[in-house]
């Protein structure tokens, strides 16, 4: 104890390292950023009266509506389907793996606007739809295929096939980031499979599989756009068809910005709550969480 | 069953064979170990003492020979003559009553102590809540943690991981427990602990099949031990004998070293 004390006199001050790019870039950063408020401020083509008058319009909040439905629906049935194919590509046999594989090849390999504009379209190959007997047999019900396959109905499709092929890779690389011990330790204590997997094999891929998702959440609120090809009046589709009657595209286009920004910015509060959840016991200190 | 000359043994693997892929790893196995007895297996590492062990419990299938648990083929059944595989979840209820504890303690990290305890009674034997609760609390007692069960596995030392991996076995309220090298993945200073809690479970008279390499702790908790060389069991008796005056030349190596 009384030699720490004597040598603490001699033992140096650690100052920070000299960072002059710092200032540089704040400089840089300073400069750039009041350009963009001084244009914002000042450049009369962004008309924010005009803005201010139609973010609360009724058609652009339908077309806010079906973004968020159209996005929560594709992201319900990717998770679903994910799940589902990522436990036939991890499971045993020979047909499941492939069948899994065959989808996200073809999903994850064809475009997604082909992919929407397809199922659109699909009148032109199948004209009614019908349940029955294939190969000729009885039906039992029948209806025509542009009355079946409406534009949500096709941006459904489309969005969500392909967002399964996404979310089946995403949820596969969760699972496997899990102990096979863990799985392991719940069938030697006598779950059925069912049970390990949704008691103790999934609550710890959630902590792999959360993040990347939020970020598949993100991107397919913005790629629900692509469904105003198929005439799907969301968000974007809501604020072209004003601007294409007034001409008013930059403030119409600000307003849809804005609108993005803002269910963006709801989600990431939401994915950061998720993601609390899911840390339970992560870390040694403080497991609380 | 009463009327019966003998009780059968708590557990009998009789001729068990496994491969896997071109490696024969179990190359038929015979073992018993009467209710209430302690039987350890020893042996180099690589002899199938795991795989052995998770045919116990039908973690893993084998292809050939039959382990029975008080009486009970585990993980298939005869019909006509002819015996098949049981479906999975029919294999779960058989081995709800069979307590395992891992190497690696394999604890659920996501849930807390008492969670980990508690969940299988609860949810596999559907048992009430409270009830499971304080077994639990009982069990944690029993192995000196009963101050823990609000804590998380990891903020624990491996030795009370594995007490609790223990406690959690126990809660199932087994017949049978099996131990897969307890106290291999524990610093040497912890692993005092760990055999004191298998002792004192021991004494109260649980039927326990233990694979460990700890010599002196099997020749004290025995009652009967296996030495496991290149998938067959070299030599078997009481410790006394097999461990001090071996016949077979593989297990005399194999303890030279050990000891
Ligand atoms: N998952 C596996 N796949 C293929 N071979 C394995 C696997 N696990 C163990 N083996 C082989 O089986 C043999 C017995 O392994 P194991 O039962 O773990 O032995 P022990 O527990 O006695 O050390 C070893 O030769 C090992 O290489
Ligand atoms: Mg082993």
């Amino acid at each position: 104890m009384a030699q720490v004390e004597a040598k603490q006199g001699t033992v140096p001050v650690i100052l920070p390292a000299p960072r002059p790019g710092h200032w540089i870039g704040v400089a840089v950063v300073a400069a750039v950023g009041s350009w963009i408020a001084y244009q914002a401020l000042t450049n009369p083509g962004f008309q924010w009266g005009t803005v201010g008058r139609y973010m609360l319009h009724p058609q652009v909040l339908r077309g806010v509506g079906t973004t968020v439905e159209l996005t929560a629906l594709v992201m319900l049935m990717g998770a679903v389907l994910g799940v589902g194919l990522a436990l036939m590509r991890m499971g045993g046999g020979q047909v499941l793996p492939l069948c899994a594989y065959a989808f996200t090849w073809f999903f994850r390999g064809t475009p997604v606007l082909v992919q929407l504009v397809f199922w659109y379209n699909l009148a032109t190959l199948f004209p009614t739809l019908s349940l029955g007997v294939p190969f000729g047999g009885p039906k039992f019900a029948e209806v025509s295929s542009t009355a079946a396959i409406s534009s949500f109905t096709a941006a459904l499709l489309g969005l969500g096939l392909n967002e399964a092929a996404y979310m089946g890779e995403i949820v596969r690389a969760g699972l496997l980031s899990v102990d096979a011990g863990q799985g392991e330790a719940a069938r030697a204590l006598g779950y059925r499979p069912m049970q390990a997997f949704r008691v103790v094999v999934l609550p710890q891929a959630m902590r792999a599989i959360v993040p990347p998702t939020g970020n598949q959440v993100i991107g397919m609120l913005k790629y629900t756009s692509l469904a105003s090809v198929v005439a799907l009046p969301e968000l974007m589709n809501s604020v072209e068809t004003i601007y294409s009657r007034t001409f008013e595209t930059i403030p119409l286009l600000i307003v849809a910005a804005l609108w993005y920004l803002v269910l963006v910015s709801l989600l990431s509060a939401v994915q950061a709550v998720i993601e609390r959840r899911y840390r339970r016991g992560a870390d040694p200190a403080g497991a609380r969480g | 069953m009463d009327a019966l000359p003998a009780a059968p043994p708590m557990v009998a693997v009789t001729d068990v064979w496994k491969a896997r892929g071109r490696n024969q790893v179990l190359r038929g196995i015979n073992l018993e170990a009467a209710r209430g007895e302690v039987a350890c297996l020893l042996g180099p590492s690589g002899a199938g003492k795991s795989t052995l062990l998770r045919c116990v419990n039908a973690l893993e299938p084998c292809d050939r020979g039959i382990v029975r648990v008080d009486g009970t083929a585990i993980g298939c059944e005869e019909r006509g003559g002819r015996w098949y595989r049981l479906r999975e979840r029919d294999v779960s209820r058989q081995r709800a009553g069979i307590g395992m504890v891992f190497q690696g303690f394999n604890l659920f990290p996501h849930m807390t102590v008492l969670d980990n305890v508690c969940d299988a009674p609860v949810r596999v034997l559907g048992q009430p809540r409270t009830e499971v609760r304080e077994r639990a609390q009982r069990l944690l007692e029993q192995v000196g943690l009963a101050e823990k069960a609000a804590a998380y596995p990891r903020q624990l030392s491996g030795g009370q991981q594995q007490r609790i991996a223990i406690a959690r076995a126990l809660a199932m309220q087994p017949k049978l427990m099996l131990f897969d090298e307890p106290t291999s993945a524990l610093d040497p200073h912890l692993v005092g602990e760990v055999l004191d809690v298998i002792k004192a479970l021991a004494a109260t008279g649980m039927t326990m099949l233990i694979v460990t390499h700890e010599v002196q702790f099997a020749r004290e908790v025995a009652g009967r031990v296996a030495v496991m060389v290149d998938g067959v069991i070299a030599e078997a008796g009481p410790p006394g004998a097999v461990l001090r005056d071996p016949k077979d030349p593989r297990v005399r190596s194999f303890l030279a070293r050990a000891l």
